[in-house]
Parts: C-alpha cells; structure tokens; sequence
C-alpha cells in the first residue's frame, strides 16, 4: 500500500473486519476523521496517560544510575542486614515498570480501545 | 557420547521438526514474514522474550555481576524498563499501520525510494552488528562447552573462503539459523524462540531455587555472603555500586566520566529497543492492536523475572564460585589460563549439579545450561536473518528496486523466493563476516551495545516522528537513518575499546556514545525536516500524517489476518 491512497476496496468485503468495525468505504476521509470528537477524545486521553507516564519513568530510570555515581555514600546505606538502597532502588524499577505498565494495558483495554472502536464506526459511516 | 553432545541434538531435533512442520505453512509472503499474522498474543510474548533475551543477557549479565558484582545488574534494568517505551508508544502503532517491516510504517507518509533504502541501510547496520556479537559469542562458547563438537566438526569444515578459515561452530550455527529462516520463515522462527525463551525460563528458575537452597531460603545469609565479597581494586564489596563503573576517577567537560557512561549507557537501553528491526517485526505477526499490547505485557512478565533472577545467577556464581575458579578449563578444582566471565552461569551450574546432586549432576546441569544457551543463540540469529533479510528483499529489492525503479508487478511467488534467496545470503555473509571478524576483534559486547545505540539514534526518531509529528518529511527522515548509523559508527570507531588493546586518549572519550549520538540523531531528523520544507521538496508527507494518525491511534483499515479470511 502506498502513500495517500484510499484503503483498498476488497478488504471491505471481508466478515472478519465487521469484528473491529464496520466496513470500509470506497474512500476514507482522514482528515474529516481527524477532527471528530470521537478521535480527538482518542488522542487527548492517550495523550494525557502517555506523557506523565514516560516523563516519569525516564525521571525514575536515571535517578538510579545518577544516584549512584551522585550519591555513592547514600545509595549504600543499608536497609536490612547488608541489602541496601542501591539494591533495594534497582529492584523497584522492575515493579515501576510492571505497575505502569498496568495501568497502561488496564487504560487501553477499558477506555482507548472503546473510543477506538467508535471511530471506526464513524468511518464505517463515511464520517 | 557425553551428555552435553545428546542435549544439544534434542534441541537441533527439536527445532529441525518445527521448521519441518513452520516449512508446509510458509508459502506466502504474508506467511513467510509475518506468520500469517495468527500469533496469539501470549505466543509472541514469549517470541519477544526469547528474540530479546540473547546470550549476552544469559552469560553475560550473570558473568558481568560474578565479576563486578552490583554494577552488572545496570544492563538488567534498563533492558525491562525498555519496554514502557515500546508498549507507550511503538507496538500498537506499528501493528496498525505496518506490514513487514519497519519501513513500511515510513513508506507510508515518506517517499518510498529514498526512506525505503535509508532504513534498509540501517536496519542491516543494526542487525548485522547484532548478529556478530551473536555469532563470536556462539562460536567461542561451543568451543569451550562442547570442545569435541568442534574437533569432530574441524575436519568439515577446513576451507578458506576469500582468505578467512572457517570457524565450525560458528559455521554450524549459521547453517542451522539458515535452514530455519529458509525453509520456515517467522512461523519456525517464532516457535524456536517461543522453546527457547521456556528453556531459558526453566534453567534461570532452577538455579535460582538451587542458588536459594544453598542459602537455606535466607536472604540474610545470601546477601551476607555477597557482601564478603570484595573488589581488589576499588575495595568495594559486591553489593555495593562502583565497581564497574568507578566513579570519581576521570572527568570529561567538568562531569565525571563514569557517571556519563552509565547514563550513556541507559540511554541506548531503554530507547535502543523500541528501535530494534528484529522486535519490531514481532508486532506484524500478531492479529490486531489488543495482540500487539498483550504481547508486549507478556514479554515485560517474562523478561523482568528473568532479569531479576540474573541477580541470583551472577551473585550465586560470585559467592559460590568464585572469580578466579570461573575460567575455559578447570584441572584439580583450579583455573588453567585466563578467567572468563562469559562461563560463570554454566560454572555455577556444575557447582550446584555437583552439590546437590552428585558428579553426575554436576555434569547434567551443566550440559543443560550448555544446551540453553545453545538454544539461545539460535533463536535469536534466526530472528536477526528475518529482520535483515526483510530489508533487502521486502524494503529494497522488492519496493525499491522492482516497483518503483522497474515499475514492475512482483508476483507472491517471486517475493517469497527472493525473501528466501536474501536470507540464505545474509546467512552465509555473517557465517564468513564472523569468523573473520571472531579472530581478531574481543569486542563482542561492545558490537552489541552499537547496535542499540544505531537502533536509537537512527530508527527510533524515524518511527516517532513519522508516528506523531506532522511536519516529518523525507529529508527528516532520511536524514536521521543514515545520519544517526554513520555518526554512530564513527563515534564508536574514534572511542575506546574498538581497537585492542584500548587507546589511552581517544579522540572521543566515552565508551557508550549514545549521550551524543541519540540527540543527534533527533536534530537530524530535525534539521533536514526544516531543510525539506525550505526547498519544498515533499509536499505530500503532512497530508498522508492524517491518515497514519488516524490509522495508528485506532488501527483502522489495518493489515487483516488472512487467515480469517
């Protein structure tokens, strides 16, 4: 497929597709797609989940090589018996990573791909 | 036949009957590179982790914490948190509006002839690089774990091709990584790297709960050992950063360069991946968006455990074994010649075997470690042919070459037998560029880190901004693709540690060159957007954002699964 062409017809005909959306016209107005309020509730709350979330997660990612080569004293200080902060800290990018990830697929499933489905629709109708 | 010999057989068997079975349902071209798109969505999760977690994950984490102890465990955290990026903002992107390869996401908006050939340019840098460190690490691991292969192979295999002496085990795995990509395409290779990432799950889980047994389930006692180990040269104990990185010693522009290298370091990490051909690949196999995303949340399950247990593994081998007993060759409990950090999972295994379970144990889990990592190097080679090979022959030969400068139709049947063809050269390339770059270069690692940093300064700007940014064109595009490979490559190559034995003033300092090569590559695709715009050379990008947008964000009118049809 290549560049600004209109979805091909064939695949419209396929039962399969009426799964995720009803199916394609001849031809789909992108632009006019663009600006329904449908997709742009899409992109605004991806948006608003996506950013804060990988703005944290870098933030959180490079305290723990900074603390450590910024903070050597304090990331080596013991919790319990010799398990310490540095340990403790590098472990907890594993469950921030998990957690976020959560949240994400949890988002997607239950918001994103529901509005998603509703602009197909949109399209189905011929926006 | 010792039993390090019979494992490894059980695992070529195993896999040659997959690829026997993959061969019969790989006639297409939708077949051959994607699966059929009928992955499920656990399947290519545990594609994913096998593709992602290679022999330099396995051996060399655990080696690089037996022998620097906390500083080791750095890799391990930034290869998981890797993939927030990947699932935030690449996977269900690219599944809605890809084909085959990454380049098909570019081609969308960009001119097809110029993006196509500049991300088939880098995709094989990245690849390439990758599949070196790959194939070095295979061919000096068979040698040193399964020696007689490699005697009884020698004989085979005593040619000289263009000057360079074949090496048998790395002939071997080339072979074998050929026939699968040829004869099976993404179905055996998903489904050797769906074996292999279970493989590789049991043996860390096993000797985890070997290495915990030791210590009585204590982790009191465990980290008590681990912190009677100590570092000659810094006199830091192994619990403790440093080691590797030793901070505070040098400095470059007023901040101190270990502190640099490490944040260098991350950098190419947690965005390299999300840049890498042979994972992004992954996601077409899959049927829709909702796949794409589960994939990844299996993936991130499977690879953050393993990661975590990298910690037992290469703190197990420290306390256990020791540095100094972790080497090739072991005569009366004593190393003969050099230490060799790449062993120290298998030297623990065949302690804990030994522990626990008698002599023969020690040699059984020695063999099966031997045999996982096996496993490993061959499901990840084969995932890098399929992503090479996707370069050439779907992004080059067949988009470039006969439809746009022939202008010609390209039939299933000749794109699958050139997609063949391409795989079956890129194999043989590697199996020749490895064994002449194996002799003279030990910097394996070092190669496998340049192609996460290709990966992130050149592909991964690409694909966000082709993604999400609506004044992106051609010249962006283009710009930062062979601009972030070539200045990564030169950085790499003016550094530290490319040469042997290291150059003590470099004309650039840092090891890790990500810190100035990934903004770099941002700028370019910066620069020559602004540049295209200036000369007005394509007009055509910002009207098709619309439509990836749009496409991207809800995966309408994407690529079906043809199977349903």
């Amino acid at each position: 497929m290549e560049v600004g062409k209109p979805v091909p017809a064939p695949e419209a005909t396929r039962p399969e597709l009426a799964r995720s959306g009803p199916p394609l016209g001849e031809e789909v107005h992108w632009e006019v797609l663009e600006q329904t309020e449908e997709f742009r509730d899409l992109v605004r709350r991806r948006f608003r989940f996506v950013l804060p979330a990988t703005i944290f997660f870098l933030v959180y990612y490079f305290l723990l090589p900074l603390g450590n080569g910024l903070a050597p004293n304090l990331m080596k200080t013991k919790v319990f018996g010799e398990v310490n902060i540095a340990y403790l800290f590098a472990l907890s990018e594993f469950v921030m990573a998990w957690v976020l990830a959560y949240l994400y697929i949890r988002k997607a499933n239950t918001v994103f791909d529901s509005l998603a489905a509703k602009v197909r629709a949109r399209a189905g109708k011929g926006a | 036949m010792s039993i390090t010999l019979v494992l490894f057989l059980i695992v070529v068997g195993i896999t040659l009957v997959i690829t026997a079975w993959a061969a019969r349902r790989t006639k297409t071209t939708v077949q051959f590179w994607a699966a059929g798109r009928q992955i499920k969505g656990w399947q290519n999760g545990l594609a994913i982790a096998g593709d992602y977690m290679s022999a330099a994950s396995f051996l060399g984490i655990a080696g690089l914490i037996a022998f620097n102890g906390y500083d080791g465990f750095m890799y391990s955290v930034g290869w998981l948190v890797a993939y927030l990026t990947v699932l935030f903002l690449i996977a269900e992107p690219m599944r809605n509006t890809g084909k085959y390869t990454m380049a098909d996401v570019l081609a969308y908006r960009m001119s097809p002839v110029p993006v196509r050939s500049a991300a088939a340019f880098s995709t094989v840098a990245v690849s390439a690089s990758y599949m070196m460190a790959q194939m070095i690490g295979a061919g000096s691991l068979i040698k040193i774990l399964i020696p007689t292969l490699d005697t009884n192979l020698k004989p085979y295999f005593n040619w000289d091709i263009f000057g360079t002496h074949l090496d048998p085990s790395i002939t071997m795995v080339g072979v074998l990584m050929m026939i699968y990509v040829i004869a099976g395409g993404m179905v055996a290779t998903t489904w050797v790297q769906i074996i292999k990432a279970i493989l590789l799950m049991s043996g860390a889980v096993l000797l985890t709960f070997l290495v915990m047994l030791h210590f009585g389930f204590n982790f009191g006692h465990f980290f008590d050992a681990i912190a009677s180990v100590k570092d000659k040269a810094t006199g830091l104990n192994f619990t403790q950063p440093g080691i590797l990185y030793k901070y505070g010693q040098k400095q470059v522009f007023g901040i101190d360069l270990a502190l640099i290298d490490n944040v260098s370091l991350g950098m190419a990490l947690i965005l390299g991946t999300a840049g890498l051909p042979h994972i992004l690949m992954r996601f077409f196999t899959v049927p829709d968006g909702k796949a794409a995303r589960a994939s990844v949340a299996w993936a991130m399950g499977l690879i953050g455990s393993f990661y975590i247990m990298t910690t037992f593994l290469g703190f197990g081998a420290a306390t256990l074994v020791g540095k100094a007993n972790i080497c090739a060759k072991v005569v009366n409990g004593a190393c003969v010649g050099a230490t060799n950090s790449n062993l120290a999972a298998p030297r623990l295994a065949e302690f804990l075997g030994g522990e626990f379970f008698g002599t023969t144990g020690a040699e059984f889990l020695l063999a099966f470690i031997a045999a996982v990592a096996f496993a490993t190097i061959l499901a990840v080679v084969a995932g890098l042919t399929l992503a090479a090979s996707g370069a050439f022959s779907h992004d080059f030969y067949v988009n470039v070459v006969r439809t746009h400068l022939l202008h010609g139709h390209v039939s299933e049947r000749e794109q699958v037998l050139v997609a063949r063809i391409t795989a079956g050269l890129v194999g043989l390339l590697s199996i020749w560029l490895a064994a002449r770059i194996g002799a003279t270069a030990n910097a394996a690692a070092l190669v496998a880190g340049v192609a996460f940093v290709i990966a992130s300064s050149a592909n991964l700007p690409a694909i966000l901004f082709t993604l999400f940014w609506k004044r992106f064109n051609t010249w962006g595009a283009v710009a930062c693709l062979v601009g972030g490979t070539v200045i990564t490559i030169w950085l790499v190559a003016i550094g530290p540690g490319w040469t042997l034995p290291a150059v003590k003033n470099p004309a650039f300092p840092l090891q890790n060159v990500g810190i100035v090569s990934i903004p770099l590559g941002f700028l370019l695709a910066i620069v020559g957007t602004y540049i295209g715009d200036l000369v007005k050379a394509d007009r055509l990008s910002e009207v098709t954002f619309h439509e990836i947008d749009v496409r991207a964000q809800t995966g309408l009118g994407a690529e079906p699964n043809p199977v349903a049809a």
